[in-house]
C-alpha cells in the first residue's frame, strides 16, 4: 500500500498511519516495555523526578514533625500553595477520564492511542493531589475523622462543609479511574505475558493478565465491563471538579462565593488536563518514535478540545467580571479591582495571557499541526492554570471583608518543595509506566489497523 | 466573679490570712530552702539564659496537689486518655479555706509607678492566675488596665533572678547581712555620712516611716528618688504655683469642658482607670441627661488621650508651655509674658476653646501633662483658679508620694556624690537606674567605682550586673507591703504565694539596714499599723482591711489653696539647656524629640514580658520594637518611606527605614515610623528597648533612646539631628491599613446630629429584618448570650486584649510569627482613622468573635469542630478540630487564630501554675477563638442551677468585660428582654458588623459619637 | 514453551481476592474490638496503690458515707482526694500500728503526701463538674459501680464521649431521686423511664449536648 501524503488542512488526518499490520505495531509498542535496553534519556528524565520525590518526602516529614506553620499559610490567608496545587492537579486528572469514558462512549476511534497514557496521567495527578488536603491539615494525623465511621466519640463528620464532599468525590474519581484503567491493561498484559521471554516478566505479567485467555466470551464479559465503567466514569468527570468548586463556591469569601464556579471549573480541569496530555505525548512520541500511532490527528483535535474548553474559561473569567460590577455589591467590587490592579495584579495579567490570548492561535489552522507550536500553547496553560487557581484561592482572601484584616501571602521553600516534590512524583510514576506498561492500547490498535485495512480494500 | 470575694466576707478573710499564711509558709519550705538548695549546686549566676527548672517535677508536683488531678493546669490535648499511671495527690493536711477545683480571690494593690491600685487576685489552689480590678477602690472601680492584667505573667517569669548574689557568686542572706553590717558599722561613726539609699516613687506609709527610722540612726545618710516613668514635674508646678508640693485630683464626672495641655490622663496617670471611666461617663448617648463632655487636646506626640479628644492641636513641646502662656494670659490670668505670634488657624481655635471655657466656668477642668515643665502646671493651676474650677472639678491634697523630689536633681546629686567617693553605702531599692537613667551622667560609670552597693530588683539587670549585691526582689503578688493610691486611699498588699524564687521586699531590706535582718515583712506592716490604728480590735480591723482591699477613711481630704499671683511664676524655667548639641550638626535638618514610656512595658520594667511585648501598642499597632515616630510631613521633609511586605503585609510585615538620631555627640539608630496626626518637626521615642540584661524575652528588642537623653532633657529635648541610613528594619504591626476603604464597620456621628433624629446612622441600611429563607432558625428556650461594645466608650486602651489572652491561657508566639500574620489575640482593637493625615480622627474598635446566629465558620468545618451551642454560642472544640482553617478563610471578621507552631509552652514548669485550670491549654495545629469565656458562663450556669434558680444579669462577666476600664463591653442574655445588654441592643445606635452578610452577629456595636464644637468644626 | 501457571492458580488466585476482603474486615473488627475492650479502656482492671485500700471494706463493711472522704463531691468540680489527715482520723485509734498503713503514717509524719494510682481519669480537654450531677440526681454508682464491692478500685465505665452521651441525650434513663444519689443499693425501678421523665421535669434537668457543655 503506498501512503498518500498528509495533506496540511489535516481534516483526513488518520489516525493511525497507514502500513502497519498486527505484527508490526505490537512489535513496536511492546518491544517499548519488553527490550532489554532501557535508553539514557528514560534514566535521566526518571532521575531527576526521583530526587524531586526525595525532597517531597523531606518536606512532609518536615511540615508534619514541626507543623504546618512551615507553610506560608497565615490569617487572613489561611490557604495557600497546597489548596492551588490541589485543585491544579486535581484538574490535570480530568483528561484521562474523559478521552477514555466519553470518547468511548462518543465512539471517537482516535482516542484509542492516547486514552491509555492518559488515563495514567489521571491516576498519578490524582495520587499528587492526594497528597496536599492531607499535609496542609493542622493535625494530619486525624485526617480519618473527615470519614464516618462508628467512632467512640459519637460523633460523626460534618455533612455540610464541602470538604466532607472533597473526600468521597476524589476517592470514588481515584478508585473508578484505576479500575477503569487496569482492566483496559488486561488485553495488553496476557499479551506482554505471552511475549515475554524471561520467566520473571511472564510470571508478573501473567498474574497481573488474571488468566486473560481471549476467548469469545473474555472478549464479551471484557467490551460489558469496560463500557459499563466508562458510564460510571462519565458523570465523575463532571462531578469530581464541580464538588471541588464547592470548596469555594460555598464559602462567603468575594472571589469565592459564585454560582459560575462549578461549570467554569469542569472546563478548566478538562482545558488544563488536555494541556497536560499534549504537553506529555508530544515529546513520548518522539523521543519512542510513536509518531505512526500518536499521529498528528489527534494532537489537532486535542488541539482543538483544548481550544474549546478554553473558550468556556475565558467565558468564565468574563462573567466574573462582570458579574462584581453588575451585582454592585461593594466587595465583590473591591475584588476584582484588587485582582486586576492590587498587589497580585501582575499574576492576573500573567494568567489572562497564558489562558486566553496565547490559546488564540489555535485558531490557525497551520498551528495545530505543529507539534512544537501545540507544546509551547500546552506549557503556557499549564502555568496559566495554575496561576488561575493562586488569584482565586490567595488573592481572594488576602484582602476581604474588614481592612484591618488585610494581610499578604507568599510561599515559604516548603510550599515549593512540596509543590515540585508533586510534579517529581508525577514523573517518576509517569515513566515507570512507560518502561513497565504499554504506552499504548496494543488490542484497540489493533482494530484500528483492522479497519484501515478494511478500508484498504 | 467579684461577687466570689464579697460572699467570702470575714472568716474567709481571717484564713487567707492566718490559715493562708500557714499555707504559703509550707510553700515557703519548698519553693525558699529547696530550690535555693539546688540552685547552690548547679546554678551559675549572671547567666539570665542558663536558667534550670524553678521546681523539680516531684516538688511541683507536691506544690500543685489536688489541682493536678483537676487535669485543668496540664489540661493539653493529648488525643488519647491520660497515661494510666498518672499519680493523683492529695494534702496531708488540707487547708481549710481550699475546695479543690474552686478559686480564692483575695484582695490586694498593684503598685504601679508607685501609686496603688486595688485589685482582687483569683488564686487555684493557692496559685495565683488572674488579676481583677477591685470594685470598691477609688483608682480601679473594678476595671485593669493592661499592664495590670499581665502582670500575673510577671510573677511566674522564669528568667527572674532567684539568687542573692555577690559578685557574681552565689551567697546567702546571712552572708549579705553580715557584710552590710561590717559596712554599716563603719558608716555609724560618720552617722551615715556615706550612706545613700536610692528608690524610685514611694508611697508606702510602712518603707517611709522605715526611711524616716534609718535617717534618724544615720542622720547624714542620703534618700535619693529616680523613678524611670515619673518626672516629679507634678509636685514642682505645685511648688511654683502654691509654694508647696500638692497632688492634683480630678473630678471629670463635672467638667462639661476639658482642656489637656498634653496631658494623657486616659492612660497615663495613677488615677487613669477612674478618669477613664469618669470621662467616658459623660459620653454615653442615650445616657446621662446632663450635656456630653468636650476635650480639646493640646500636644505633640499623638497620645491616646489625643486620639479621643474632639479637637486637637498638634504643636511641637517647645511651643506648649507658650500657648500655655497665651491661654491663661485670654483667661484673665494677670501674667506678664510677650504674646507669641499664633497662626491664624490656631488663633481661631484658640478664640473657640476660650469662649467655650469661659461659657463654662467651674464646670471645666485643665490638666497639664505629667512631663510638662513645672511652668505648664503652675499656669493651669492658675488658670483652674480663674475659671473657678477649684472646689469644683479640680482639688488639691497632700502628696501622696513621700518626699516628693526633684527625681532628675535627685539623681544628678547622687552621681556628684559617687564622683567625690561621698557615697560609699548605695543601697537600691528597686528600679534599674544603669540602665534608665540618660547617658550624660552616665550613671553606670560611676556606679561601678563605689565601693560597696546593693540592687533588689526582679531581675538580675543592667544595674545588678555592676552591683557588688544583688538581692532578688519579691514580686507584688508575693510581697506584704502597703500602698497609696492617687488620693491617698491605702491598700495592704498581701501575698498569694510565697516568693517563688526566695525574693525578698524592700521592707526586710531596710530592716536589716536598720540592723533587724530577722523581721519578716509581715510583721513589719503589720506592727506599722497596729502603731496606727486607733482601732479597739485592731486584728478585726486588718483583716477588714486585707478583705476589702483598702482601708476606708485614708484617703487624703482636699487641702483648701490658692494658687499665688501668676506674674510670680518663674517663668525662665521652661527654657530647658538645649546644651550644645545644635552647635554640632549643622546641614541636618534639627528636630525636637520627644521621650515617653512605652504604652506597653513603660520604662523597660515589662521588657522581660511576652504578654506586653506582644500587645499591639495603640495607634501604632507596632509590637516587640519602638519606633522613631513621626508625622508625614516631617517623614517626607527626611525622606523617609516604608513598603509593605510580601509576607504578612499590612497585618505582619512592614518595612520602615532606619534613621541614625544624634544628639550631643550620642548617636543611636531606630525605624522611622509615621503616625497620622504627630506634630510635624518633632519626633517622638518610647523608653524601655534597647535592654541588654532583660531575660530572654526582652533582651535586644528595639533601640535604647536612653542612649541620647541627658538630664536636662529628660522628656523633650530640641536640636536632634537625623538623618535617614540607607537601611530598612522589619517592625511587626498587627494592622497597618487605618482606612475603613468605604465600608461601614464603625459608623460614627455627633452628639448634634444624634439629638436632631437618634437614627441618623441606621437609616443608610435597613439593618433589622433578616431576608427569608428556607431553614428553621435556632430556637432558645433557655439563655442565648450576647454581647454589645460601645465604640463611642473604647478608648482604645488595650486593657481587653490582655484580659482575654491572660483568662483563656493565650500563648505568646514571638515577632517572628507576628511578622507573618500569625499573632493569637482572641480580641483585637481595630484602629481606623478618618480625615486629613496631618490632624486625622481616630476610632477605635474592639472585635471579638461575633458569636453569629448564620455562622459562616459552622456550616464549613468538616468535622463539627466548630458547633452551635444552645445558648447560641459558636463553639469551639479544639480536641476535635483537625485544622483544615476553613472556618478562618470562611470568617469575614477574621477574628479565628490558628496554632500553626506549638505556640502554648509545655515545657517551661513555672509557667504551668499560672494557667487558668478551667480553659484547655490549645496545642498545635489547631484553629482558637473567642467564646465568650464559656468557662465563666459555665461555672455561673453550675452555680445557679445548684441553687434553682436562673443565671441573673450581670453575674457572668467576661474577662474583657470584667477589666474595661469604661464598661463599653456589655454581656448578658437576649433571651430576656430586660438584662442591660437587651436593652443596650434596643437602643437607636446599636448597629451589627457587616451584616449585609446575613451572619446575624450576636456581637452588636454603639455607634462612635463625637462632640464637636460646631465654631471649629464648620467653618 | 511451558507453563508458567499451574491450574491451581484459579483457585488460589479467587481464594486471594475474596480472602483478601474477609481479611481486610476481620482487621478492622478486631482493632475496634481491642479498642473497646479493657486492654485499653481499663474497664474491671483493679489497680495497685501504695496503700491497699478497699472501698469494699470501708464503704461495704463499715457503711462510711462517700462524703466524709471525698468531701467537695458536692459543692466543687472535683470531688477530692481524701488528705492524709481524714486516714489519721480513725487509724490513730483503728490499726495503729499495722504494717500496711505504714505508708499513710509515714506521710503523716513526713508530710509527703501519698501519691495514689488515678482510676478514673479523663482527657485535659473534658471539663467534668462532679457537683452539679450529684445535684441532678445521678448516682454515684451510676458511673463508678458498685464501689462497696471493689476491694481495689476499677474503672466501671469506659468513660468514652459515646458513654457520656448515653445519659446526655437520654437523661431520663439514668436519674434517680435526690435522696438516693449516694446509695449503693438503691434499685432502678421498673419504669425507671417513668419516673426518669418525672425526675427530668423535677429537677429540670436538660439535655445538654453542646460542645462547649464539657469543652472549652
Amino acid at each position: 500500500m503506498a501512503s498518500k501524503p498528509p495533506d496540511i488542512s489535516g481534516d483526513t488526518l488518520p489516525v493511525i498511519e497507514p502500513g502497519h499490520t498486527f505484527a508490526s505495531l505490537t512489535d513496536k509498542i511492546s518491544s517499548i516495555v519488553l527490550t532489554g535496553r532501557t535508553p539514557l534519556f528514560w534514566y535521566i528524565t526518571f532521575g531527576v523526578g526521583f530526587i524531586l520525590v526525595l525532597v517531597l518526602l523531606f518536606c512532609i516529614t518536615a511540615v508534619v514533625a514541626v507543623g504546618v506553620g512551615l507553610f506560608g499559610v497565615m490569617i487572613p490567608v489561611a490557604w495557600g500553595f497546597a489548596i492551588v496545587n490541589f485543585v491544579w492537579w486535581i484538574g490535570i486528572g480530568h483528561a484521562g477520564t474523559l478521552i477514555s469514558a466519553i470518547l468511548l462512549l462518543l465512539r471517537q476511534k482516535w482516542r484509542q492511542s492516547i486514552n491509555r497514557f492518559a488515563e495514567a496521567m489521571t491516576l498519578f495527578a490524582v495520587a499528587c493531589a492526594g497528597i496536599f488536603p492531607l499535609i496542609h491539615l493542622g493535625r494530619p494525623w486525624f485526617f480519618y475523622w473527615l470519614f464516618p465511621y462508628p467512632s467512640t466519640m459519637g460523633v460523626q463528620p460534618q455533612f455540610r462543609s464541602p470538604l466532607v464532599w472533597d473526600v468521597f468525590a476524589v476517592s470514588t474519581y481515584f478508585t473508578v479511574s484505576l479500575l477503569f484503567w487496569f482492566l483496559g491493561l488486561i488485553p495488553d498484559l496476557a499479551t506482554l505475558r505471552d511475549r515475554a521471554t524471561r520467566r520473571m516478566p511472564r510470571f508478573i505479567y501473567g498474574m497481573l493478565a488474571m488468566g486473560w485467555r481471549g476467548s469469545a466470551i473474555h472478549w464479551h464479559r471484557y467490551e460489558m465491563a469496560y463500557l459499563l465503567l466508562a458510564g460510571l466514569a462519565t458523570p465523575l468527570v463532571v462531578s469530581v471538579h464541580t464538588v471541588v468548586s464547592f470548596d469555594f463556591a460555598v464559602a462567603l469569601v468575594p472571589g469565592w462565593h459564585s454560582t459560575i464556579f462549578p461549570p467554569y471549573f469542569v472546563a478548566g480541569a478538562i482545558y488544563s488536563g488536555f494541556a497536560m496530555v499534549l504537553t506529555i505525548a508530544i515529546p513520548l512520541r518522539r523521543l519512542y518514535g510513536l509518531e505512526d500511532f500518536i499521529t498528528l490527528r489527534h494532537l489537532k483535535n486535542m488541539a482543538i478540545v483544548m481550544l474549546a474548553t478554553g473558550m468556556i474559561v475565558a467565558y468564565g473569567y468574563l462573567m466574573e467580571t462582570f458579574m462584581a460590577w453588575y451585582s454592585g455589591d461593594i466587595f465583590e467590587k473591591y475584588m476584582m479591582m484588587n485582582r486586576m490592579f492590587g498587589p497580585y495584579g501582575w499574576m492576573y495579567w500573567i494568567l489572562i495571557l497564558f489562558n486566553i490570548l496565547i490559546p488564540q492561535a489555535l485558531w490557525i489552522r497551520r498551528l495545530q499541526t505543529k507539534p512544537w507550536v501545540l507544546f509551547l500553547i500546552a506549557i503556557a496553560v499549564n502555568i496559566g492554570m495554575w496561576l488561575e487557581r493562586y488569584v482565586i484561592v490567595v488573592v481572594s482572601l488576602h484582602r476581604d471583608f474588614m481592612p484591618s484584616a488585610w494581610g499578604m501571602y507568599s510561599g515559604t521553600v516548603f510550599d515549593y518543595g512540596v509543590f515540585v516534590g508533586t510534579i517529581g512524583l508525577f514523573v517518576a510514576l509517569l515513566f515507570l509506566f512507560i518502561r513497565l506498561l504499554p504506552m499504548i492500547s496494543i488490542f484497540e490498535m489493533r482494530e484500528l489497523v483492522h479497519e484501515e485495512e478494511a478500508r484498504g480494500e | 466573679m467579684s461577687n466570689g470575694t464579697e460572699s467570702a466576707s470575714l472568716p474567709e478573710a481571717a484564713q487567707s490570712t492566718a490559715g493562708g499564711r500557714e499555707y504559703w509558709r509550707s510553700l515557703e519550705e519548698f519553693a525558699g530552702t529547696e530550690t535555693f538548695k539546688e540552685l547552690m549546686d548547679n546554678h551559675l549566676p549572671r547567666h539570665a539564659a542558663a536558667w534550670t527548672s524553678a521546681m523539680d517535677r516531684r516538688d511541683f508536683l507536691k506544690l500543685m496537689g489536688a489541682s493536678l488531678a483537676l487535669a485543668g493546669v496540664s489540661g493539653c490535648l493529648s488525643p488519647a486518655p491520660a497515661p494510666p499511671d498518672e499519680k493523683i495527690v492529695p494534702y496531708v493536711n488540707q487547708p481549710e479555706e481550699i475546695v479543690p477545683g474552686k478559686p480564692l480571690y483575695f484582695a490586694t494593690a498593684i503598685p504601679s509607678e508607685g501609686y496603688g491600685r486595688g485589685v482582687l487576685v483569683e488564686s487555684h489552689m493557692g496559685r495565683p492566675t488572674k488579676v481583677e480590678g477591685n470594685p470598691q477602690h477609688p483608682a480601679s472601680l473594678g476595671a485593669t488596665d493592661a499592664i495590670t492584667q499581665a502582670s500575673v505573667l510577671g510573677l511566674y517569669d522564669p528568667d527572674r533572678s532567684r539568687v542573692i548574689s555577690n559578685a557574681g557568686r552565689v551567697a546567702t542572706w546571712d552572708a549579705f547581712f553580715s557584710a552590710l553590717n561590717a559596712e554599716l558599722e563603719s558608716q555609724r561613726v560618720s552617722q551615715g555620712a556615706g550612706l545613700r539609699i536610692l528608690t524610685e516613687t514611694v508611697t508606702s506609709p510602712t518603707l517611709a516611716a522605715q526611711l524616716q527610722e534609718i535617717l534618724r540612726i544615720f542622720p547624714k545618710a542620703k534618700w535619693h528618688q529616680f523613678d524611670g516613668v515619673g518626672g516629679d514635674y507634678v509636685h514642682q508646678g505645685a511648688r511654683m504655683a502654691f509654694g508647696q508640693p500638692l497632688e492634683t485630683v480630678y473630678r471629670l464626672e463635672e467638667a462639661d469642658v476639658i482642656i489637656s495641655l498634653d496631658a494623657d490622663f486616659l492612660l497615663r496617670s495613677p488615677a487613669s482607670l477612674r478618669y477613664a471611666r469618669e470621662f467616658i461617663n459623660r459620653r454615653r448617648v442615650p445616657g446621662t441627661s446632663s450635656e456630653a463632655n468636650r476635650l480639646y487636646m493640646i500636644e505633640s506626640t499623638f497620645s491616646l488621650t489625643g486620639s479621643n479628644a474632639d479637637h486637637r492641636l498638634a504643636v511641637s513641646p517647645s511651643a506648649i508651655p507658650q500657648l500655655a502662656k497665651t491661654l491663661a494670659a485670654r483667661l484673665g490670668v494677670p501674667i506678664s509674658a510677650e504674646q507669641p505670634t499664633i497662626s491664624p488657624a490656631n488663633e481661631k481655635w484658640l478664640g473657640a476653646l476660650v469662649k467655650d471655657l469661659q461659657a463654662h466656668r467651674g464646670r471645666s477642668a485643665i490638666i497639664p501633662g505629667e512631663y510638662q515643665p513645672a511652668i505648664v502646671h503652675a499656669l493651669a493651676h492658675a488658670m483652674n483658679d480663674a475659671l473657678g474650677n477649684i472646689g469644683k472639678t479640680v482639688f488639691y491634697t497632700d502628696p501622696v508620694a513621700v518626699n516628693a523630689t526633684n527625681h532628675a536633681e535627685s539623681l544628678r546629686e547622687l552621681v556628684r556624690d559617687l564622683e567625690e567617693n561621698a557615697a560609699q553605702v548605695l543601697i537600691m531599692l528597686g528600679g534599674n537606674p544603669a540602665y534608665t537613667a540618660p547617658a550624660d551622667i552616665d550613671f553606670a560609670g560611676h556606679l561601678v567605682t563605689s565601693n560597696f552597693n546593693v540592687h533588689l530588683s526582679l531581675y538580675e539587670d543592667e544595674t545588678s550586673a555592676l552591683c557588688h549585691w544583688h538581692i532578688p526582689q519579691a514580686h507584688y503578688l508575693e510581697s506584704w507591703s502597703d500602698v497609696r493610691a492617687y488620693d491617698g486611699t491605702v491598700t495592704i498588699m498581701q501575698p498569694l504565694i510565697a516568693p517563688l524564687y526566695g525574693g525578698r521586699t524592700a521592707h526586710e531590706i531596710l530592716a536589716a539596714v536598720a540592723g533587724q535582718a530577722e523581721r519578716s515583712s509581715y510583721e513589719i506592716v503589720r506592727n506599722y499599723w497596729r502603731g496606727q490604728s486607733q482601732a479597739k480590735n485592731f486584728d478585726a480591723a486588718w483583716r477588714t482591711a486585707l478583705h476589702d482591699g483598702f482601708i476606708a477613711g485614708t484617703a487624703f481630704s482636699s487641702r483648701n489653696v490658692k494658687p499665688k499671683p501668676a506674674s510670680g511664676f518663674d517663668a525662665s524655667e521652661p527654657e530647658r539647656a538645649n546644651s550644645a548639641a545644635a552647635v554640632k550638626a549643622q546641614n541636618q535638618p534639627l528636630l525636637e524629640v520627644i521621650y515617653r514610656p512605652d504604652p506597653a512595658i513603660l520604662d523597660g520594667r515589662f521588657a522581660n514580658n511576652g504578654w506586653l511585648q506582644e500587645l499591639p501598642k495603640p495607634l501604632t499597632k507596632l509590637t516587640w520594637d519602638n519606633a522613631v515616630l513621626m508625622s508625614p510631613a516631617t517623614a517626607a521633609k527626611l525622606g523617609l518611606t516604608y513598603q509593605v511586605g510580601g509576607t504578612g503585609g499590612e497585618h505582619g510585615t512592614i518595612y520602615a527605614d532606619v534613621v541614625e538620631l544624634e544628639y550631643d555627640g550620642r548617636r543611636t539608630r531606630g525605624p522611622g515610623w509615621i503616625v497620622p496626626g504627630h506634630a510635624d518637626d518633632c519626633v517622638t521615642i518610647h523608653l524601655g528597648y534597647g535592654r541588654r540584661r532583660a531575660g530572654r524575652v526582652g533582651t535586644n528588642l528595639g533601640f535604647n533612646a536612653n542612649a541620647l537623653r541627658t538630664l536636662d532633657t529628660l522628656w523633650h529635648g530640641t536640636a536632634i539631628a537625623i538623618r535617614k541610613t540607607g537601611a530598612q528594619y522589619a517592625l511587626a504591626c498587627t494592622q497597618f491599613h487605618h482606612l475603613m476603604e468605604g465600608r461601614d464597620l464603625v459608623r460614627a456621628g455627633t452628639i448634634d446630629e444624634y439629638h436632631k433624629n437618634p437614627k441618623f446612622l441606621m437609616e443608610r441600611k435597613s439593618e433589622k429584618e433578616a431576608p427569608a429563607t428556607l431553614y428553621p432558625g435556632y430556637k432558645y428556650d433557655g439563655y442565648a448570650w450576647g454581647m454589645s461594645i460601645d465604640v463611642n466608650a473604647c478608648i482604645g486602651c488595650n486593657a481587653c486584649v490582655a484580659a482575654c489572652h491572660a483568662e483563656n491561657n493565650g500563648p505568646v508566639v514571638g515577632k517572628k510569627e507576628v511578622l507573618r500574620g500569625r499573632e493569637m489575640h482572641w480580641i483585637r482593637v481595630d484602629r481606623y482613622h478618618r480625615g486629613e493625615p496631618s490632624n486625622p480622627e481616630t476610632y477605635y474598635q474592639p472585635v471579638p468573635c461575633m458569636q453569629c446566629e448564620n455562622a459562616p465558620c459552622e456550616l464549613v468545618c468538616p468535622v463539627g469542630a466548630t458547633t452551635h451551642s444552645q445558648d447560641g454560642l459558636n463553639d469551639m472544640v479544639y480536641n476535635r478540630c483537625v485544622g483544615t482553617r476553613y472556618c478562618s478563610n470562611n470568617c469575614p471578621y477574621k477574628v479565628r487564630r490558628f496554632n500553626f507552631f506549638l505556640y502554648s509552652d509545655f515545657k517551661t514548669e513555672s509557667l504551668k501554675p499560672l494557667r487558668n485550670p478551667d480553659v484547655t491549654v490549645r496545642s498545635r495545629g489547631v484553629m482558637e477563638k473567642c467564646t465568650y469565656c464559656v468557662q465563666r458562663i459555665n461555672q455561673a450556669k453550675i452555680a445557679a442551677e445548684k441553687d434553682d434558680r436562673a443565671v441573673h444579669d450581670g453575674e457572668i462577666e467576661t474577662a474583657c468585660q470584667q477589666a474595661c476600664p469604661t464598661r463599653a463591653i456589655i454581656f448578658g442574655d437576649i433571651n430576656d428582654p430586660q438584662s442591660r445588654v437587651s436593652q443596650v441592643k434596643a437602643q437607636p445606635l446599636s448597629y451589627g458588623l457587616l451584616t449585609e452578610l446575613n451572619t446575624r452577629p450576636r456581637t452588636t456595636y454603639q455607634a462612635k459619637l463625637r462632640n464637636p464644637n460646631p465654631e471649629i468644626e464648620n467653618g | 514453551m511451558a507453563q508458567i501457571f499451574h491450574p491451581s492458580t484459579n483457585t488460589i488466585s479467587r481464594v486471594t481476592i475474596f480472602g483478601g476482603l474477609i481479611l481486610l474486615i476481620a482487621v478492622v473488627t478486631g482493632l475496634a474490638t481491642i479498642n473497646e475492650s479493657p486492654y485499653i479502656t481499663e474497664v474491671g482492671v483493679a489497680r495497685t496503690q501504695p496503700v491497699p485500700f478497699s472501698h469494699k471494706h470501708h464503704v461495704g463493711d463499715d457503711g462510711i458515707d462517700c462524703r466524709y472522704c471525698h468531701t467537695s463531691v458536692e459543692e466543687s468540680s472535683f470531688a477530692g482526694i481524701p488528705p492524709t489527715k481524714t486516714c489519721m482520723n480513725c487509724h490513730t485509734q483503728i490499726w495503729p500500728d499495722s504494717p500496711i498503713l505504714e505508708p499513710v503514717r509515714e506521710s503523716f509524719r513526713t508530710g509527703k503526701s501519698i501519691q495514689w494510682t488515678r482510676v478514673h481519669n479523663l482527657p485535659g480537654f473534658v471539663y467534668f463538674n462532679h457537683s452539679i450531677h450529684v445535684h441532678k440526681g445521678i448516682g454515684c454508682v451510676t458511673c463508678h459501680g458498685r464501689v462497696d464491692r471493689m476491694p481495689l478500685m476499677w474503672r466501671e465505665n469506659t468513660l468514652y464521649m459515646d458513654w457520656c452521651l448515653e445519659c446526655h441525650r437520654a437523661p431520663e434513663r439514668f436519674v434517680r431521686p435526690r435522696e438516693d444519689v449516694f446509695s449503693m443499693e438503691y434499685q432502678a425501678p421498673a419504669d425507671q423511664l417513668a419516673l426518669g421523665q418525672k425526675l427530668v421535669k423535677e429537677y429540670r434537668i436538660q439535655k445538654l449536648t453542646s460542645c462547649s457543655t464539657c469543652h472549652r
